[in-house]
């Protein structure tokens, strides 16, 4: 992903990986940025998820599902999915104007690609499951950022998935294949591809590619971006299983069948 | 802009505030805590995220280079824009600002503009060339009620730590100056009684709304009255001793 | 065949359950021979069905269940109320216990009227048709809403009503839990909000140890540290 980006800042003869084979804040070509996940961020949206991906900070939330509006677009025999992406006018060094341009609307659609195919829409006929993704400070790879945060975000909501969707992009620079590539990695590196993935099945539900890869490069950025991705999934996991930490004893009364004997009326 | 609240709850919270109470136990005088978490965005020249009970509100400050405006050729700018992200409620559409959005920008923008809160006369590079221009972005996160105050606690803690980023041309950044703190407080008149920072139920049912800025002088910068009730000229007074009171433990947190 | 012990742990979507040797019960789903999770919730076996109890999420309503509803609008011949489902809910004259006349059903029900009723039926898109025809099903007036996950009424209502009654003892309150995450409570001022800020701590430590012991330590510093329930 590439973001119009103002150049004074660069110097034209940095470095992108240095006599070590680090790169420029000392990662290896295989080194994901710190990651923080925190589910159930917001009061409003019935469910929401917060994540920091190195320089990124990403807000998800979810309504849904709910009637869908208006009511022509309404399909009579599942919801919609219905994802809306969109940076801040602050989230980038040069201040972005307020709303969607054509990047977030391509963006927009591609995540929303991604999550039809998991989440269970017949169970939701005429209704819309509304995904919102805003970048509040973006550092390179928002839209995977975005999308992770998205799928903790519709499990918080409770909606039923086949799996959770987990994404990360992974790049060329110079002749190396490095993952999860920052800003300036992705300015003036030699590809970007982000991948969402259903990591259960390995089906690939998200796939975008810019830049120059020969057939052997792609494979082996794809099986570096593959394993990350399945590190990332482990992290969504935990940041759900900590939301919700839960002991047996809790629960012990309620099973799916019990019927709700303790109807207190009339007193 | 507003969810529909049963008769139940109307009647429920308004017997509260006849009582003197409000359903999270405050005062009807009383502002909900407020936190403050400056420099929250790297990427701006200042930010802040601020939470006024469960309202949350995140505002970014970008100072740029432009050009000024003709009638004021020495002068840097102020430009604030408010969206109401379709998160913060389930209300809220995509789209462009609404007239709700666009209310709270422009009475936020004057509160801060009135009390000539930064000195745009430092901002400036080049008269008639080049100024500095601060945009001042609010991004309403979660909406439990007085948005134009949230926004403003916002605007005001992200100016308070913004810097200008004169390194661009080669000098040393510098603090953007800050010469007034003009601190809004918001009542909502619910039938015949006044609540100070109404939560999202007290907004439903209120009638009237009105918005004042106060500086650190004990002086009036700005007034905004909102909905389609009314207000007394003794009501109008009373809101403004409360909002007196009320600003002295905001301005303090938000120059601190 | 017996039940065995209940296993509860936190499952996510698309983990793994069983094979062939469970069932797929509610909130999973199968591939071939795998059953798998399809929410986030907690895992239940009974009888070799395995299911998923949700812990969060929308209400979504079942036939018989008592729900709380607000009245979003009126027609000639049929009222629409929010139940805090993805959907409005209808309800016909015919299902009231009342004799409506075409064109008078504002006499009975009005926009923003609270009501008491059971789900009659949901059909394939989700149509939901509610009914006043129970006993208890009727027009609430007076006292307050406080709303509650749906996922955690039960732990409102607790094991064997324990909790709920725990609340009512000590604060004297009518309370009237519908399944849709909507509690009706009446009662004197200040014990309604002690009902409401009770409700607050299960919502917030649902999933804590020893729940029931912060609401009773709650409850027991509001009403004045007594060892229980208020006397008379």
């Amino acid at each position: 992903m590439r973001i119009m980006e103002d150049v004074e800042h660069i110097e034209k003869e940095m470095k992108l990986i240095d006599e070590n084979g680090l790169r420029l804040d000392g990662r290896k070509p295989e080194d994901l940025r710190p990651i923080k996940m925190e589910v159930g961020v917001l009061r409003r949206a019935d469910g929401s998820a917060y994540v920091e991906w190195g320089g990124n900070k990403v807000l998800a939330a979810v309504y849904g599902p709910r009637e869908a509006h208006p009511r022509h677009m309404q399909d009579p025999t599942k919801s919609l999915v219905q994802c809306r992406y969109n940076m801040a006018p602050f989230s980038v060094t040069e201040r972005k104007r307020p709303g969607p341009d054509r990047r977030s609307v391509e963006i927009s659609k591609v995540i929303s690609e991604a999550f039809d195919s998991v989440i269970f829409t017949e169970q939701f006929p005429r209704a819309s499951v509304d995904i919102f993704i805003e970048i509040l400070q973006a550092d390179a790879g928002t839209r995977c950022a975005g999308l992770t945060a998205a799928s903790l975000a519709l499990a918080d909501a409770g909606i039923p998935m086949r799996d959770l969707v987990a994404s990360c992009a992974v790049g060329k620079i110079g002749d190396v294949i490095c993952l999860d590539l920052r800003k300036e990695e992705d300015n003036y590196g030699d590809a970007d591809m982000p991948v969402a993935m259903v990591p259960r099945t390995g089906e690939i539900l998200l796939l975008q590619m810019d830049g120059h890869l020969t057939l052997m490069e792609f494979d082996k950025a794809f099986t570096l971006v593959k394993d990350a991705i399945g590190r990332i999934y482990e992290m969504q996991k935990e940041a759900l299983r900590t939301r919700y930490a839960v002991t047996a004893e809790e629960f012990s009364d309620q099973t799916e069948n019990q019927p709700y004997e303790n109807r207190e009326v009339g007193q | 802009m507003t969810e529909m609240i049963s008769e139940l709850q109307r009647e429920r919270v308004y017997k509260l505030v006849l009582g003197g109470t409000r359903s999270d136990g405050r005062t009807l005088e009383e502002v909900r805590p407020l936190t403050i978490e400056k420099n929250y965005i790297k990427n701006a020249e200042g930010s802040a995220r601020i939470k006024l009970g469960n309202t949350d509100v995140l505002v970014g400050v970008k100072v740029e280079l432009g050009v000024p405006y003709p009638d004021t050729p020495d002068s840097g700018v102020l430009s604030t824009g408010a969206e109401l992200i379709p998160m913060a409620s389930p209300v809220f559409e995509s789209g462009p600002p609404r007239p709700d959005a666009i209310e709270i920008a422009r009475v936020v923008d004057r509160g801060i503009r009135e009390a000539h809160t930064i000195d745009l006369k430092k901002l400036c590079v080049t008269p008639k060339e080049k100024v500095w221009i601060c945009f001042v972005d609010i991004h309403v996160l979660d909406h439990d009620g007085n948005l134009f105050d949230a926004a403003s606690y916002g605007a005001m803690s992200a100016l308070t730590c913004t810097k200008v980023p004169a390194s661009k041309l080669g000098l040393q950044d510098y603090p953007l100056p800050i010469q007034h703190y003009p601190i809004s407080v918001t009542a909502a008149k619910i039938k015949d009684v006044i609540v100070i920072d109404p939560n999202l139920q007290e907004e439903q049912i209120a009638d009237a709304r009105l918005t004042v800025a106060t500086d650190e002088n004990g002086d009036i910068r700005a007034m905004q009255k909102g909905l389609r009730g009314s207000f007394s000229y003794e009501e109008v007074n009373r809101v403004i001793g409360l909002a007196l009171k009320a600003s002295e433990v905001v301005r303090a947190k938000i120059k601190a | 065949m017996e039940s065995g012990p209940v296993r509860r742990e936190i499952v996510i979507p698309g983990e793994r359950l069983g094979g062939k040797d469970v069932k797929p019960g509610r909130g999973t789903f199968a591939e071939g021979d795998e059953v798998f999770s399809s929410l986030l919730g907690i895992r239940s076996e009974e009888y070799g069905r395995v299911g998923v109890i949700r812990l969060s999420g929308r209400y979504m309503p079942a036939p018989d269940d008592f729900v709380i509803g607000t009245i979003t609008d009126r027609g000639a011949s049929y009222w629409l109320a929010n139940i805090n489902a993805p959907y409005p809910a209808a309800l016909h004259p015919a299902e009231t216990p009342w004799r409506v006349d075409f064109g008078d059903t504002g006499r009975y029900l009005e926009v923003g009227d609270t009501i008491l009723a059971n789900v009659l039926s949901v059909d394939e898109i989700k149509h939901i048709e509610l009914t006043m025809q129970d006993q208890d099903a009727r027009r609430l007036t007076g006292g307050q809403m406080v709303e509650i996950s749906p996922s955690k009424v039960a732990r409102l209502i607790g094991k064997r009503g324990s909790m709920i009654a725990m609340l009512k003892d000590f604060t004297r309150c009518r309370i009237l839990v519908g399944q849709n995450g909507r509690a009706w409570v009446d009662g004197e001022t200040k014990d309604m909000s002690v009902v409401a800020r009770a409700v607050e701590i299960i919502e917030e430590q649902a999933q804590v140890v020893g729940l029931t012991e912060s609401v009773r330590a709650f409850l027991e510093t509001e009403y004045g540290m007594r060892a229980g329930p208020r006397p008379g």
